[in-house]
């Protein structure tokens, strides 16, 4: 039953250069398709489980719903969809980042209410530009998250509490903004009702498809043959095409889909660009790497000469910000801002999202695109269960069984990582 | 002979009311392995901290780097000089991979901010193959290596920053045999590379394989220096525990420390 491929032992002094890396306990990936598939088996049981769960969860959700309601795959509910999930999904985005700090950050709600707030609050009460607005909400958005960072890694306050008063403290400070005016309308045509009304035409849409796919090539392209210029071991062209295949396909998919509705959603766009654009920070870059380090052990990272408070601030400065970016989101959508904005189940959706997705609560673990994953996994349940006209009490009760699942996938995984030895982190 | 590269002398360093140095001399030549022992509370970690830069010594004492006086006031001044220090915790971030720890805090970066993660593997591969070291592959992350390998890789990212001096708390503490051996290969091949290697161990078996001098702290006193080729197990064990602590003893450590200390000046 276990075809793991050995690689033959070769580790004398007659081949010093392969020996010294090559290891004969190591298992090597046959550059074939079947050498994958024995891979991926390989890892999943070793507990990397990587995105495979919640794509099976998603295409399940997809064919139950469609199989009980046959609107639910239509291009208009599925365009519906990416919009209603970049709010939350933008404050899914901030979560990651504090999650792989190892912390977490119960205050992305209130803070997206109070964003919502001051947007309102300037546009209509006060009628500065809208562009002024939402820079002003998104400023406000980054103090508040400086504030928290600061208090958290200077005055060692647990982060939990830092946020858990943040969550009471600035819901209250949407309250006092918003005064006696229960609800605040904005204008339907400005700016900040666009960044949910616009589409893009077809072209477009495919003109980003290709673009992705081009600098996706051309730059994994670049890495592989300067690897193979530096002696490294490195993917054949096959399968940086296969690679290139799997991307395109949700791409290709995604926008034939919208663009039989009105077109790709700005929402959406502005949405997966913050995401692709923090796994670029998070994996690519010196920051990302201390981030990581910082979840993975932050005594190390310490001792490694990283600035961990500094780090630390950031972080809880970007959860903040986007945390703002998506209260706007939220104005936009709903046309007004009100005490409510932010206070419902919005907090509890975008650290579920997080988890869902596939990042790991215990820090350390996990990547950008779990924003995205998990975003689709709760909004789509949501969008089928309005579907069927279910209750809100019937939404709330899978919510909760779909996000124990991920939790518990998370922790077994945790612990098949560990007794195959790839990490418990 | 050539000068130490690191020589401290009279140093002493005094916790409240507990000296935990008094007076130490203390040198690593080039291209030797010095084992540093005595029984707990002895003051070898005070000593490694004083070296490091951890804990300042007290003023009175002489430190001096390749013959010119220097002073040690932070841990960043000692790295600076070239020391090294390989604490028993290693500090490894157990979710990045091999490359990711190697140069972790002293990333390779092609422009502003953004990894260069080919250079950083090839100088990693070259590293770890001047080492002779066999990891099985360098994208794994470290949680999934051995614990000496673990120790490898922690001794191989200090080595990144080039040092001269090498200080190795306890590294083969949690060890297995074979593992054991691995590390000491990799102190052999340190040594064999023109760095001065101080070496922390309890364990008389790896200081006799592989160190050139053992130097006995008891009570925060230098108890003894001895070249371990011409000292026997029992007398080091005897300057340890303090039973060397009677005039016959004591005479015949005099005359081994004269005998080096006459070395020293050739």
């Amino acid at each position: 039953m276990s075809q793991q491929t050995h690689v033959p032992n070769s580790v004398d002094g007659a081949q010093p250069q392969d020996g010294a890396r090559r290891d004969p306990r190591l298992l090597t990936t046959v550059a074939s398709p079947s050498g994958w598939l024995q891979a991926l088996r390989r890892n999943i049981r070793g507990g990397e489980l990587g995105p495979l769960p919640v794509i099976v969860g998603l295409l399940l959700i997809g064919l139950v719903f469609q199989s009980m309601n046959d609107r639910f795959l239509s291009p208009q509910n599925l365009s519906n969809l990416t919009v209603q999930i970049a709010a939350v999904g933008l404050m899914t985005t901030g979560v990651i980042m504090v999650l792989l700090l190892g912390e977490i950050d119960l205050s992305v709600g209130s803070v997206s209410g109070l964003a919502a707030g001051v947007v309102a609050v300037l546009a209509v009460r006060y009628g500065t530009s809208e562009w002024v607005a939402i820079g002003a909400a998104v400023g406000v958005g980054l103090l508040v998250g400086l504030i928290h960072g600061f208090i958290f890694a200077k005055m060692g306050v647990p982060a939990f509490v830092v946020t858990l008063a943040g969550l009471l403290g600035w819901q209250g400070v949407h309250l006092n903004l918003m005064g006696s005016d229960g609800s605040i309308n904005t204008s339907s045509t400005g700016p900040i009702a666009m960044l949910t009304q616009t589409y893009f035409v077809p072209v477009v849409g495919w003109a980003l498809v290709l673009l992705t796919l081009a600098l996706y090539l051309v730059s994994v392209l670049t890495v592989e043959r300067k690897r193979s210029g530096a002696g490294l071991p490195h993917k054949s062209l096959v399968e940086v095409l296969f690679r290139a295949g799997l991307l395109a396909l949700p791409l290709v998919g995604g926008v034939w889909i919208l663009n039989q509705y009105k077109g790709v959603p700005l929402a959406f766009l502005i949405f997966v660009g913050f995401v692709v654009m923090l796994d670029l920070v998070l994996r690519k870059t010196r920051y990302g790497r201390m981030v990581y380090a910082v979840g993975g052990s932050s005594e190390a990272a310490r001792r490694a000469g990283i600035n961990v408070d500094l780090i630390r601030i950031s972080v809880f400065g970007i959860a903040s910000t986007l945390a703002a970016l998506g209260g706007v989101m939220l104005v936009s959508r709903n046309f007004a801002a009100s005490v409510s904005t932010g206070g419902g189940a919005e907090l509890m959706m975008a650290i579920a999202a997080a988890v869902i997705g596939g990042t790991s609560l215990f820090g350390g673990r996990g990547n950008a695109y779990s924003a995205l994953l998990g975003g689709l996994v709760l909004g789509a349940i949501t969008s089928g269960l309005l579907l069927l006209q279910m209750d809100t009490s019937v939404r709330f009760m899978i919510t909760a069984a779909v996000l124990l699942i991920a939790v518990i996938l998370d922790a077994i995984s945790r612990r098949g990582r560990k007794t195959h030895a790839r990490g418990g982190a | 002979m050539s000068t130490p590269v690191l020589e401290l002398s009279g140093i002493s360093k005094t916790f409240g009311a507990v000296k935990a140095l008094s007076e130490v001399d203390f040198h690593v030549d080039p291209g030797e392995v010095v084992a540093l022992l005595g029984d707990n509370g002895a003051g070898k970690s005070t000593l490694v901290k004083v070296i490091a830069g951890a804990h300042p010594a007290d003023s009175g004492g002489v430190i001096s780097w390749d013959g010119d006086p220097v002073t040690i006031g932070a841990p960043s001044d000692a790295q600076r000089l070239g020391i090294a220090t390989i604490y028993q915790d290693l500090a490894l971030c157990d979710n990045l991979d091999i490359v990711g720890n190697l140069f972790l805090g002293n990333e390779r970066l092609h422009f502003p901010g953004t990894l260069d993660e080919v250079e950083m593997e090839r100088r990693a591969v070259e590293l770890l193959d001047s080492l002779s070291v066999s990891i099985p592959s360098l994208r794994v992350p470290v949680a999934s290596l051995s614990g000496g390998q673990r120790q490898i890789i922690a001794i191989a990212r200090s080595l990144l920053g080039q040092p001269r001096v090498v200080m190795l708390d306890e590294p083969t503490a949690a060890l297995g045999v074979a593992q054991t051996a691995q590390v000491l290969d990799l102190i052999e091949r340190l040594r064999d590379q023109g760095l001065g290697v101080v070496l922390i161990s309890h364990n008389m078996a790896d200081v006799r394989a592989v160190a050139d001098r053992a130097v006995v702290l008891r009570l925060g006193r230098t108890a003894g220096d001895f070249p371990i080729a011409e000292t026997s197990y029992e007398e080091i064990v005897a300057a340890i525990t303090g039973a060397a602590d009677n005039p016959v003893t004591r005479r015949s450590t005099r005359t081994g420390s004269s005998a080096t200390a006459t070395k020293d000046k050739e």
